[in-house]
């Protein structure tokens, strides 16, 4: 099944640039998410990944090129706009990034609180509702300093649907994770999206776990699409980057070494000061 | 050498020109948080939970030093009054100590270290973890939801803290002048109530105390929300906080005290 085939995606850039001060960041970028599909964007750090899910959440407008959520153009919109937007969109971000100062109960409802004026005992079923979701139902009265790493990330996860989004964004949600909340997390991100009804969008550098959930593969590389294709066109793609990636490989066109004069001039110039 | 000047030259421009432009960005910032006030207003639990955080747990200091400040007072008072034969004014000269300046303003050098520096780490602290952005993607304003409610309830606690540290501190002179050393009480009470004017004093004492808890708060969520989201960030935020808030409260306590008192 290729993307191009489905009707109009949710999410669409369009040869989005984007460069912080004078350093390019993302040129030419093309993407689609489809609606209900699970996309992930795969690359090595610092290579313009969550500067793309922060293009599509309108937290940075991109230089040139078009960025459209459910067909409204992103950088066009007013704060109002977008914040109505963003309503509807439901962020995980690298560590949950849960309220410090909140229990894991009133994390899951503040946006319940901000946004309705729903009475305190459906607040209360809906929380529980949510909770029940990602199996954290009995922590609801600890505090995030209480949860390990992994169910701090699922609480996150809990409140990120809270409002039930059609856009739900993952930033490296596997990171720094034991394996057995890596595959609880895995299978949640699939399982809530086909429940939700929603589009997945996750940023990530894990190959193996991300490739058991996702249904298409974007390969972003020095802020540019290096490669797309589904689970296994990437598994057997010969690109040489891919393959480095896929099968994590300690030198190839991601080099080992960082740019540098040869280790002999280096050794030579030492030797000369001395 | 004219390359030298021209260097020197150069990074003074950029180092006034960084000035400059950081002073801007806090004033549209300080523009902002008011615009946003509605949701502290309108959700006053909001601003109330702070002042809990800001003022009622900056009680123990501020109660504590203002008992010392007047005790100390009380002796330094006596011990000058006494040449002059007149230590029953020490009554007048505790309270209008306390009240025009020493409240005021060392209530609020007290309050920028407690609590300011407090407010700047944890603004700091939930934009190095994400906090404020998660805030923004779930279209909930940070600066209506964290940075208002902070601003309003340090500018609230403030006069009533600076209140207390006075008050304080006369229970403290009194103690030391009457109860330690013996000047008459009648005569501490009767010339301090006649001496201390309502509208001269006291309120140009409120008035200060409210325009330091603006500078500290305002101060305190800026540098807080301009932090680095580092460690290294945050902790240079919040010194910086102390030193700013603290150079200027005692600037503005020098233009204040020449505006009110000039000629008095």
């Amino acid at each position: 099944m290729s993307v191009e085939s489905q009707p109009e995606p949710l999410v669409e850039l369009t040869n989005v640039n984007f460069a912080y001060d004078r350093r390019p960041i993302l040129t030419g970028i093309n993407m689609k998410i489809p609606r209900g599909k699970v996309v992930a964007i795969m690359g090595i750090s610092g290579g313009g990944k969550t500067t793309t899910l922060r293009l599509i959440g309108g937290q940075l407008k991109a230089s040139s090129g078009q960025v459209t959520v459910g067909g409204q153009d992103v950088a066009g919109l007013d704060s109002g706009g977008l914040y109505r937007l963003r309503r509807r969109m439901g962020m995980l971000f690298q560590f949950g990034a849960l309220f410090t100062d909140m229990s894991v109960y009133e994390n899951v409802a503040f946006q319940m609180r901000e946004h309705t004026d729903l009475p305190d005992d459906m607040i209360h079923d809906l929380v529980m509702m949510k909770l029940e979701a990602v199996g954290l139902r009995g922590v609801a009265h600890l505090m995030p300093s209480e949860l390990s790493g992994g169910m701090a990330r699922r609480v996150a996860l809990a409140r990120a649907i809270a409002l039930d989004p059609m856009l739900m964004m993952y930033d490296e949600p596997f990171a720094g994770l034991d394996p057995i909340s890596l595959s609880i997390i895995g299978d949640l991100i699939r399982s809530l999206n086909d429940a939700l009804g929603a589009s997945s969008i996750i940023v990530t550098h894990d190959v193996q776990e991300s490739m058991k959930i996702v249904d298409y593969i974007y390969f972003v590389s020095e802020g540019k699409i290096v490669a797309e294709g589904t689970v296994d066109d990437i598994r057997n793609s010969d690109a040489p980057y891919v393959h480095q990636f896929v099968w994590g490989e300690a030198d190839g066109p991601v080099a080992f070494h960082y740019p540098s004069r040869t280790y002999g001039e280096e050794i030579h110039t030492v030797a000369g000061h001395a | 050498m004219p390359e030298r000047i021209a260097d020197a030259l150069r990074w003074l421009g950029k180092r006034v020109n960084d000035r400059l432009w950081r002073l801007g960005f806090a004033s549209r910032f300080f523009v902002m948080t008011l615009l946003y006030s509605g949701t502290a207003m309108r959700r006053f639990f909001l601003t109330v939970r702070e002042i809990y955080f800001t003022g009622v747990l900056s009680l123990i200091i501020i109660l504590v030093s203002g008992l010392f400040v007047g005790m100390v007072l009380g002796l330094q008072g006596y011990d000058t009054l006494q040449r002059y034969g007149s230590s029953e004014a020490l009554g007048v000269l505790v309270a209008l100590s306390l009240v025009r300046e020493l409240g005021p303003v060392v209530a609020a050098l007290l309050f920028a270290s407690r609590a300011g520096s407090a407010i700047t780490a944890e603004i700091g602290l939930m934009k190095a973890t994400e906090q404020l952005s998660a805030m923004e993607m779930m279209a909930v304003n940070p600066i209506a939801r964290v940075v208002a409610p902070r601003f309003w309830a340090g500018v609230i606690s403030m006069p009533m803290l600076a209140a207390l540290f006075s008050a304080m501190g006369v229970f403290g002179g009194y103690l030391v002048g009457v109860q330690l050393i013996g000047v008459d009480e009648g005569s501490f009470w009767s010339q301090m109530q006649a001496s201390v004017d309502f509208r001269e004093d006291v309120m140009n004492g409120v008035i200060k105390s409210f325009v330091f808890g603006v500078i500290v708060s305002w101060i305190a969520v800026f540098e807080g929300y301009d932090a680095e989201p580092t460690a290294e960030g945050v902790s240079g935020a919040t010194t910086r906080t102390v030193v700013t808030s603290s150079l200027a409260i005692l600037a503005a306590d020098f233009i204040l005290t020449a505006l009110m008192f000039r000629g008095a």
